[in-house]
Order: C-alpha cells, then sequence, then structure tokens
C-alpha cells in the first residue's frame, strides 16, 4: 500500500463515517484527517445537500416489508419453483439503491421484514409498526390479505407487489393501497396489442382450474373486446393426467378446435400450461402465462440501463430479478424518490406527491414510471418475453390515448370506479 | 492510417464537393512540399461490436476498424493525441491505444464497469464512472496507478472537469444527482438534484455554466457552476413524438457561446438551443436512439452516434442540417476526435 493509498482510504473512511454515523471510529479518522489536512474536515462538512451537517441529525427512514408466505401447490412442471425469497430481495436492493442517494441528503432507509404462514403474524407486526410510527409497508400477499391489512392500517401507506388482482385497480378501492405489480388487465392488454399489431386475431383460450387462471381468463376476455380480438374457442384444461409423458397426445386433440390464430393459456402457477407448446392441432403460437408472456419484469429485459440494475440484484441476491422483486424494488424507490425532493416522511404526504404531477421514477423500462391517480396503480410498460430473449414491449406502436400511451394498458380512469386520489 | 487517398476514389457528393476538392488540392500541394498532413478523423466506439471504427473527416468514409476490449462505450484522446482511452466496460478496464499502431499499449486499473470519463486539463489524471460500484476512479495516467476513489450515488455515468480544472462533475443516473468534486482533494464538496437518470454534463468553454441532461426528466437543466444551483432548465416539445421519448443524452456547446446541441435518444433528433436565451430553435432528424455527439475542431460538422440503426450522422453547424449518416458498427456509443 503507497502513502497516497493508505490517505485515500483514511479520506474515504472519514467522510463515510461523517454521513453514516458517530462512532467514535468515526471521530478518530476525523482527526487523523485533520491532522493530515485542515481543509478535508471543512469539505467534509459541507458535503451534505439538506440542511443537515452533523451525522448526529441523520434521520432513518424505516420501511416494512410484510409477506404472507404461501404453500406451493404440486405443478405439473414443476422444474423452476419461485424463489423462496421472491419480492424480498427487490426491496432490499431498493433499499440499498435509496441509501446511496440518502446519504447526500442526510437519510438512511432500513427494511423491517415481517414474513409468515400465517396472516395474524403479519397483523401483528403491521400493529407494532404502526405503534412506532412507520410510515411505509410493502406488502407481499393475494388480495385478500391486503385488503384486511389495509383495513388495519388506514394511515399507513402500502405498497401492493404481491397481488395481480383487477378487482383492486377498479372496484374494491383501497385509499391507502398503492400498487407497483401490473394488474392482470395490463398483462393481458400488453399482450393482446402485440397479438392485434401481429394480425394475430383469432385466439383459443384453455383456462386452468385454479381462481387465478380464471381470472387471468376473464382479463384475457375484456382485452379481447378492448382491441379487437375473437376468442374462436374456449377450453378448460381438467385433465389430470402426467403431460411430461402423454402431452404429444393429449394436447393435440384438445386444441383441435375451429382455427385460431394463436393460442393463450391461462396457467398463474405453471401447471399445464408449458406442455401446450409444440403440441397444439394447428402449429400457432402459444401465449399467456407460459410461452410468449406479458410479465413487469424478467432476467432478459436489459435495455434501458437495465442491464445494470439486473447485475445490482444478481449480486444481491445470487438469482435473477422477477416481476415481484421489481415491484419491490419500484416501491422502495418511490418512496426514496419522493424524500429525495425534500418531503416529509409521512403516508399522507407521500401518497400526495407520489400521485402528484411532479412524482417522476426512472425504472428502466424506456419511459418514467408514474402513478394513476384513480387507482393508484404505477403506470409501466410491459416486456413480452420468452425465457431467453425479450420480444416485445408493450404499449404497441400505433396505440394512442390522449394522456399517456401507458394508459392504454389496465383500467383507465373511466373503467375505474377508484377515486383514491383526492 | 491517415493515407491521403487517390483523387479518384474521392465520391464528390454535392454539398461537400467544392470542400473536398479544396481539401483535395491542398493535400497534394502539402505532400508535393513534402509536408505530412493529418487528415482529422473521427474515433467512434462501437459496443456490442467490440471495435471502434475509424472516420475520415474529409472524406467521411469509414476507413478502419479496429478490435478493441469488450462493450466499449466512453471514449477520448490524450493531449496530444498520441493515446485513445477506451472504456471497456465488461473488460473492467480501461484500454490504452496506441494511435500511431492501433495497438492497445496497456490496461488502467479503471474499477469496475467503467463508463464513461473525463481527462483532466493537466492531462494526468482520468477521472472515471465506475457504473456499477457507484464509485468515481481516479486514475494517474503516467503511473498508471489509482490515486483516488470517490463514493457518489447509484450508477454514476457523466463526467466532466471545468476549463480551470479545479472542479470534477460525476452524474449518477439513478440516485438523480451532480457530484461535485475538489480536484485538489478528491473530496465531494456538493451534491445537486437534478431530474431523473442524467448522463451527461458539459461545461461551458468560460466555465461559469455547467449543462446536465436528464434522460428520464427529459430536461437540460443548466447550473451556474459559482453557486451549483439551477438557472435554468430547458424542455423539448417535436411534434408527432410523445415527450416520454424525448431523452436527453448528449451535449454539445460551441466555443463561441452560441449554440448547444442536445442528443434526444429514441426521439431521433438533435434539438438546436441558443446557448444564449436557452431558445430550442430546431430540431434536426437524425438516426436512431442517438445519444453521444463531438464536433469537429473546426466546429463546421457536429457527429452524433445513432445506435440503434447503427451509424454516425452529420450535422453541418452553419446551415444546421443533416448531410450524411455513416455506417459503422453495431451499437455506436462515443465519440473522440482527432484533429
Amino acid at each position: 500500500m503507497t502513502l497516497m493509498d493508505i490517505s485515500t482510504a483514511i479520506q474515504r473512511l472519514a467522510t463515510t463515517s461523517m454521513l453514516t454515523c458517530k462512532s467514535r471510529l468515526a471521530n478518530l479518522a476525523a482527526l487523523t484527517i485533520t491532522a493530515l489536512t485542515t481543509t478535508a474536515l471543512t469539505t467534509a462538512t459541507t458535503v451534505l445537500l439538506a440542511t443537515t451537517s452533523q451525522a448526529a441529525e441523520l434521520q432513518t427512514i424505516q420501511i416494512g416489508y410484510l409477506e404472507l408466505q404461501q404453500q406451493q401447490s404440486p405443478l405439473l412442471s414443476n422444474v423452476l419453483p419461485d424463489p423462496e425469497d421472491n419480492g424480498l430481495q427487490g426491496a432490499r436492493l431498493g433499499r440499498d439503491d435509496n441509501n446511496a442517494g440518502g446519504k447526500f441528503l442526510g437519510l438512511q432507509y432500513q427494511l423491517q421484514e415481517s414474513r409468515s404462514y400465517q396472516l395474524d403474524d403479519l397483523k401483528a407486526s403491521l400493529q407494532q409498526w404502526q405503534t412506532n410510527g412507520m410510515q411505509a409497508v410493502l406488502v407481499n400477499a393475494p388480495a385478500d390479505a391486503l385488503q384486511q391489512l389495509s383495513l388495519l392500517a388506514p394511515n399507513l401507506l402500502l405498497f401492493n407487489i404481491g397481488s395481480n388482482s383487477d378487482e383492486l385497480r377498479s372496484q374494491t378501492c383501497l385509499n391507502n393501497v398503492l400498487h407497483t405489480l401490473p394488474s392482470r388487465a395490463m398483462l393481458t392488454d400488453a399482450l393482446a396489442q402485440w397479438l392485434i399489431s401481429k394480425k394475430l386475431k383469432k385466439w383459443l383460450l384453455i383456462t386452468g382450474t385454479r381462481p387465478g387462471d380464471k381470472l387471468y381468463a376473464d382479463a384475457v376476455r375484456r382485452s379481447a373486446k378492448r382491441f379487437g380480438g375473437k376468442l374462436v374457442a374456449e377450453k378448460d384444461w381438467t385433465f389430470d393426467a402426467d403431460l411430461r409423458r402423454s402431452a404429444a397426445a393429449e394436447v393435440p386433440l384438445f386444441t383441435q378446435t375451429k382455427e385460431y390464430d394463436a393460442v393463450i393459456v391461462a396457467d398463474e402457477p405453471g401447471d399445464f400450461g408449458e406442455f401446450i407448446l409444440y403440441n397444439t392441432w394447428y402449429p400457432r403460437p402459444v401465449v399467456g402465462t407460459q410461452g410468449l408472456t406479458p410479465t413487469g419484469w424478467h432476467r432478459v429485459v436489459e435495455q434501458w440501463g437495465a442491464a445494470q440494475l439486473q447485475n445490482r440484484f444478481d449480486r444481491l441476491a445470487h438469482r435473477w430479478m422477477t416481476d415481484k422483486d421489481y415491484a419491490a424494488w419500484a416501491a422502495m424507490r418511490s418512496i426514496g424518490e419522493t424524500l429525495a425532493h425534500q418531503q416529509p416522511y409521512a403516508a399522507a404526504a407521500l401518497k400526495d406527491y407520489l400521485l402528484g404531477p411532479d412524482f417522476e421514477l426512472a425504472g428502466f423500462k424506456g419511459r418514467k414510471l408514474t402513478y394513476r391517480n384513480w387507482n393508484g396503480q404505477l403506470r409501466q410498460p410491459i416486456p413480452l418475453i420468452h425465457p431467453r430473449a425479450l420480444v416485445s414491449q408493450s404499449p404497441q406502436e400505433g396505440y394512442l390515448h390522449p394522456t399517456t400511451e401507458l394508459d392504454t394498458l389496465g383500467f383507465d380512469k373511466p373503467e375505474s370506479q377508484c377515486r383514491i386520489g383526492s | 492510417m491517415n493515407n491521403p487517398r487517390p483523387l479518384t476514389h474521392v465520391r464528390l457528393a454535392s454539398p461537400l464537393k467544392t470542400s473536398l476538392i479544396r481539401t483535395a488540392l491542398a493535400t497534394a500541394t502539402l505532400l508535393a512540399s513534402g509536408l505530412v498532413l493529418a487528415t482529422p478523423l473521427a474515433y467512434v466506439s462501437n459496443e456490442k461490436d467490440d471495435s471502434l471504427s475509424v472516420i475520415d473527416l474529409d472524406s467521411l468514409e469509414v476507413i478502419n476498424t479496429i478490435e478493441v476490449g469488450q462493450r466499449p462505450r466512453g471514449i477520448t484522446f490524450n493531449k496530444d493525441y498520441s493515446l485513445l482511452y477506451i472504456c471497456a466496460s465488461d473488460d473492467d478496464t480501461v484500454q490504452v491505444l496506441d494511435v500511431a499502431s492501433n495497438r492497445v499499449v496497456a490496461n488502467l486499473p479503471s474499477g469496475e464497469d467503467p463508463e464513461q470519463f473525463a481527462l483532466h486539463p493537466d492531462g494526468d489524471r482520468l477521472y472515471i464512472s465506475n457504473e456499477d460500484s457507484a464509485l468515481v476512479t481516479v486514475v494517474d495516467t503516467h503511473t498508471h496507478e489509482v490515486s483516488g476513489q470517490i463514493d457518489v450515488g447509484v450508477e454514476p455515468e457523466g463526467m466532466g472537469v471545468s476549463p480551470d480544472g479545479k472542479l470534477v462533475v460525476n452524474t449518477s443516473e439513478t440516485t438523480s444527482m451532480l457530484h461535485w468534486i475538489d480536484a485538489s482533494t478528491n473530496q465531494l464538496i456538493h451534491n445537486t438534484k437534478v431530474d431523473q437518470r442524467p448522463r451527461h454534463v458539459e461545461f461551458s468553454k468560460d466555465g461559469k455554466q455547467l449543462w446536465a441532461s436528464a434522460e428520464i426528466g427529459g430536461t437540460v437543466s443548466v447550473i451556474d457552476v459559482a453557486s451549483k444551483e439551477e438557472i435554468h432548465k430547458i424542455r423539448f416539445n417535436i411534434r408527432g413524438v410523445h415527450p416520454d421519448k424525448v431523452q436527453p443524452v448528449g451535449v454539445k456547446l460551441t466555443s463561441d457561446g452560441r449554440y448547444a446541441f442536445v442528443a434526444l435518444g429514441p426521439a431521433n433528433h438533435v434539438a438546436v438551443v441558443d446557448a444564449k436565451t436557452y431558445e430550442v430553435l430546431d430540431y434536426l432528424l437524425v438516426g436512431r436512439r442517438v445519444w453521444h455527439m463531438a464536433l469537429t475542431p473546426d466546429e463546421k460538422y457536429l457527429l452524433t452516434t445513432n445506435g440503434i440503426s447503427g451509424d454516425v450522422s452529420v450535422v453541418d453547424v452553419a446551415r444546421q442540417k443533416v448531410i450524411k449518416s455513416i455506417k459503422v458498427g453495431r451499437y455506436p456509443w462515443g465519440l473522440a476526435i482527432k484533429p
């Protein structure tokens, strides 16, 4: 180590310490640096952008993360299970990204994590946090659990990172909830726009047996109506045969219907859908929950600087970043951006700013992200992917809207009963 | 390189005809008199081809392609133009290309994922953005050693050094700040919040202003260097292009203080701005996803890198017209010009 290296190291240590803590080590480092050079201290004290000039004034921002863990049901194609920390790692990355900027503003973000298979445990955590003065919480849970948590903490701002429920964006309006995960309608609208752009207008819809599958199918029907797709046939998948052996025999007959341009699969957990590809009666593309898939985020997204986000995530979590991770990251960054604009950390102020005209988030999707002020949904382009490549991104060229083309995806203001922004 | 081509090879495209003849004649005369005349050259980094394209600025044609390290992005010459520094992002190094031999002669310890950099006017210090590790690394260009590292925000990108060499400014894309560094101490002295995703900074020639583009914010902030405060925000509005697609990246200022050019990314246009009134005068249609730019030494032409169309557009500065596009490699990114 050269003398230059040592002095650089000490200077870095001193600067960082002054910004983040006032430990004895920091004081020692500060003293050392005064001895080394008198200008260093004076320089360091002018570092902060905001009013804070002393480490003692560093403000801690506590943000909560609640996850209702779910037992995964047995699936036919269970080769690639969801990561165990799906969503959580995105929140952690958002915290780290916030802190990287927050240190220049005198802010330190902390994430309180509570995960359980029991909703009651989450309720207890939420109440505790509320008592402690926490203002914002990320929730990774199905719609009904989210709704209960929202009622329990009406004065907190919740971010929905786990439920793609259309009902929560159109009818059951939760006043204190913003949604960073895209709704099913946004996904199927993104898909429908692509299909119509490709002149693939006649669709066969295959729906699984689980409640989510049926809701996805509802969203497909809505999108068909909206963009002019025609459902030439609809079939429910009710077979319980092991398709790993018999897909080639079962699926062709099952898909022998009136001729279609594309097959849309509604199989959210990934039970049978993977086996539809290359086995359909007509050789047509398979899209939906399998095949060409609309999603909030995927590893193959690397344009618009996304490669950097993917790299950061990979270093933190050692796996691919999912749509839930992205939703959690976007929620954390939304809070970070709001506070960076000198807003107080208070639920009401956060909500007002996020739903207001000044908020914008750079989210690696090629354009700025904002929230819909009627239902609190984060507007965002939707990537259409297959497991190894980005195929397209909706909204597709030519789908116009008086406000923003992003509002051609999901529930637009006239289609939603929600008016959560004042 | 720099081979004066026989006159028969010069294709006389109409707007350039007279100037080319003049240059060609001048070349011939100088050669006859035994002098070596260096043709100005533009070097373009091709991000997805791991190569540099070399453009002859007299003929406006690619005359050479040089293999370099992985994912070359920012490029800049040393003071006497004998060396070209190249951010080879995926090799985690800054390569030093010997311009005479077109060989990589050294690798600088740049820190992880170097993206852009700026050379201090003294020529001794290179300030490098490490996009993946939220650092600015200072490298001594003579000893090839790291002389300092400065913590900045997430995804540092744009780098600029004030003409007097006292201030270094870095932009962090995700934190959306300008970080001001004292060049004598390598200490962070101030942060200025700007709009989302600042990509590039450019000092005015007198050092009094700093222009900073915000890609997702869609704006360019003009900052007063003395107070480090924004004095004006420039917005852009192109007929028929959605405002979200207007994403400013590169900024170039003419040395007479008259014009600023702003590359607008996926809007596929370069804005011409009156550098005194900040009024947008015109939008010039160039290739697809225009990011970085460079002015020729005489400031007669402005060159732009168009990533998606894989070409370089040539703008006639006086006439404010695009006169040519030159096919280069895949995803051209950076530009540096050798007089």
